[in-house]
């Protein structure tokens, strides 16, 4: 049947969505031309490890609670590999993830054998095992981190010292991380994976075997949290406990909740405006705590959906589907 | 062997090939028995009717059946084949495939996806994650006769979640049907619809019995004499008769136990 294709959305639909893709893939290669590419930089890791986050919560149904082991730990990899064995840029984040991805395995491993507030509990347990094991191991630098991670050569020839090569660089990787995040969410795997979202016994009677792909949606996403952490490592030129304690969990939780959850682009938008208040508000003294808390207690009493959850939700409305 | 593989080599009394049949089974909540000393026998192009009282244990037997409850202890056998202790997503996949109580199915899904999820399997597409979703249009014909079938084809593209309770499970049931069941367990069917509802399906339900076995809950005991070629009365998680309509309703004890106040 050839229509089905264009029945799933409609044509003029689809032409506006990859219109505004361009539109914003536009904007983030024009961006460090009149704002601070550093700052940019962050925006994309958070955005790229809130992403990661989505693609277990808003599409696979998982609420991780200890995301950071996998955001922190690729980090610290990434971190030590490049400044202790002198590793290349993108040899000590292709290593990041791996480690990442180990992590993922175990982690996953134990959380998907409960549901709902259970395995969130698990997570998070099993992260703070990481996090004090990240206090007391002797290559994290304990409580002052790895600090002075140089930013070295990429492919042995690209000087990551300049901004703009960095901020490409970085660019690069979030644009195609996003692209392969958005494969997999709209792939046969991923068709499953909303299946177990949405009625996990009824996967189970359909014949699937609902934990296999669990953990295979658990170990992407942690490898790409991971990848997100690694990145990080390498702009901000440091590792800290930061990125693996549970505030982190949580953090990218708002992110995506902010932003919306299920939806491709929300994490994005969502990690952008939490990591601009954050950096407006560090220098103005005012909490950033109490900020964040009623800006996420705003969300979940006016747009539930978050807020790109809440824009398509407006125009579906508009334009019923025939 | 356990007499569960005896029985299978055996036709049931209807004289067709057996193909899912229980022997003691058994289950044990903290303290309560819920099902004990149940055996069945389901036979191929059967109508098997599960009845009995709220609390009887009747869903309790499906879990079993299906094992998404261990059991206690007793036997299953699906096609010669002990499924004692076989995952429930293998058992699905063995030719024993359940619908539930409450219409299970996938809100968020347009119609047709939830029966192409469940035809994407056979197909060998479920891992495939770095493939696009028209991959999948190749199972679309299929689906299509399926939802025809059950004269969903004009709500398609509805979200599932959007439909009435009764095309709700309607949608159910032809998404079971694209596993192609040997053995297909319904849990009340027909709960809640409304008479034209029932009636047509009743006639999917008699057109799927051809060429597979069933094994359905139902409180209508219209639709059980209509429909059920062999009845098994379930109280208190014991069997109590078992037998055609007419044998069955004869029964002083189940006249008394359930049919005396519902029947006449």
């Amino acid at each position: 049947m050839a229509d089905t294709a264009l029945e799933r959305t409609s044509p003029t639909r689809a032409r506006v969505e990859w219109a505004l893709v361009v539109l914003g893939i536009l904007v983030l290669i024009a961006a460090p031309f009149t704002i601070y590419p550093f700052f940019l930089m962050q925006v994309l890791c958070f955005a790229l490890f809130a992403c990661a986050f989505n693609l277990l919560l808003g599409y696979t149904g998982l609420l991780s609670f200890g995301h950071a082991a996998f955001f922190g730990g690729a980090a610290y990899f990434c971190a030590y590999a490049v400044k202790s064995w002198g590793f290349s840029p993108e040899a000590g984040i292709l290593l990041g993830v791996l480690g990442a991805a180990v992590l993922g395995v175990v982690v996953g491993f134990f959380a998907i054998r409960r549901q709902g507030i259970y395995f969130a509990m698990i997570t998070l347990a099993l992260a703070q095992m990481f996090f004090f094991f990240c206090i007391q191991a002797p290559f994290t630098g304990g409580e002052d981190g790895i600090q002075g991670v140089p930013h070295g050569f990429l492919f042995g020839f690209i000087d990551l010292n300049k901004p703009l090569a960095m901020y490409f660089f970085v660019l690069a990787v979030f644009l195609i991380s996003v692209f392969i995040i958005w494969r997999i969410v709209n792939s046969p795997f991923g068709m499953i994976l909303k299946s177990i979202r949405e009625n996990e016994t009824r996967a189970i009677s359909l014949g699937y075997s609902v934990a296999n792909y669990k953990l295979a949606a658990f170990v992407m996403s942690a490898a790409l949290a991971g990848l997100a952490g690694a990145l990080k490592a390498n702009v901000v030129q440091f590792a800290t406990l930061t990125d693996v304690a549970w505030q982190m969990s949580g953090e990218v939780i708002l992110m995506t909740l902010l932003g919306g959850i299920g939806t491709m682009v929300g994490p994005i938008f969502g990690a952008a405006l939490v990591v601009s208040l954050e950096n407006r508000l560090a220098t103005s003294g005012f909490p950033v705590q109490i900020v964040l808390g009623a800006v996420f207690m705003i969300c979940v009493l006016l747009f539930r959906k978050g807020i790109v959850g809440e824009i398509l939700a407006f125009f579906d409305r508009r334009k019923p589907r025939e | 062997m356990t007499p569960a593989s005896a029985a299978s080599e055996q036709s049931d009394s209807n004289g067709s090939r057996v193909v899912l049949s229980a022997r003691g089974l058994r289950r044990d909540f903290a303290g309560f028995v819920a099902v004990r000393n149940v055996d069945l026998d389901v036979g191929h192009g059967k109508i098997h009717a599960l009845i009995g009282p709220n609390g009887a244990g009747k869903t309790t037997v499906f879990n079993l059946l299906t094992r998404f409850l261990p059991s206690t202890s007793g036997t299953i056998t699906l096609l010669d084949q002990d499924i004692t202790r076989t995952p429930p997503a293998k058992v699905a996949r063995l030719g024993l495939v359940r619908s539930f109580q409450i219409s299970a199915i996938f809100p968020h899904l347009s119609v047709l996806d939830n029966v192409r999820v469940a035809l994407q399997r056979q197909n060998g597409l479920g891992v495939q994650f770095w493939r696009s979703l028209s991959a999948l249009d190749d199972l679309t014909p299929r689906a299509q006769e399926l939802l025809e079938r059950v004269g969903l084809a004009n709500a398609r593209h509805h979200m599932a979640g959007d439909l009435s309770y009764g095309r709700k499970r309607v949608l159910e049931i032809a998404t079971t049907l694209a596993l192609e069941p040997k053995v297909l367990l319904l849990d009340e069917p027909m709960a809640g619809m409304g008479h034209e509802d029932v009636a047509v399906v009743a006639e999917i339900i008699r057109g799927v019995a051809e060429n597979c076995a069933i094994l359905m809950v139902e409180h209508n005991l219209t639709v059980v004499a209509d429909l059920c070629d062999w009845i098994t009365v379930l109280q208190r998680g014991e069997i109590l008769a078992a037998g055609d309509y007419a044998t069955v309703s004869s029964d002083e004890r189940v006249k008394t136990a359930y049919m005396g106040t519902a029947d006449d």
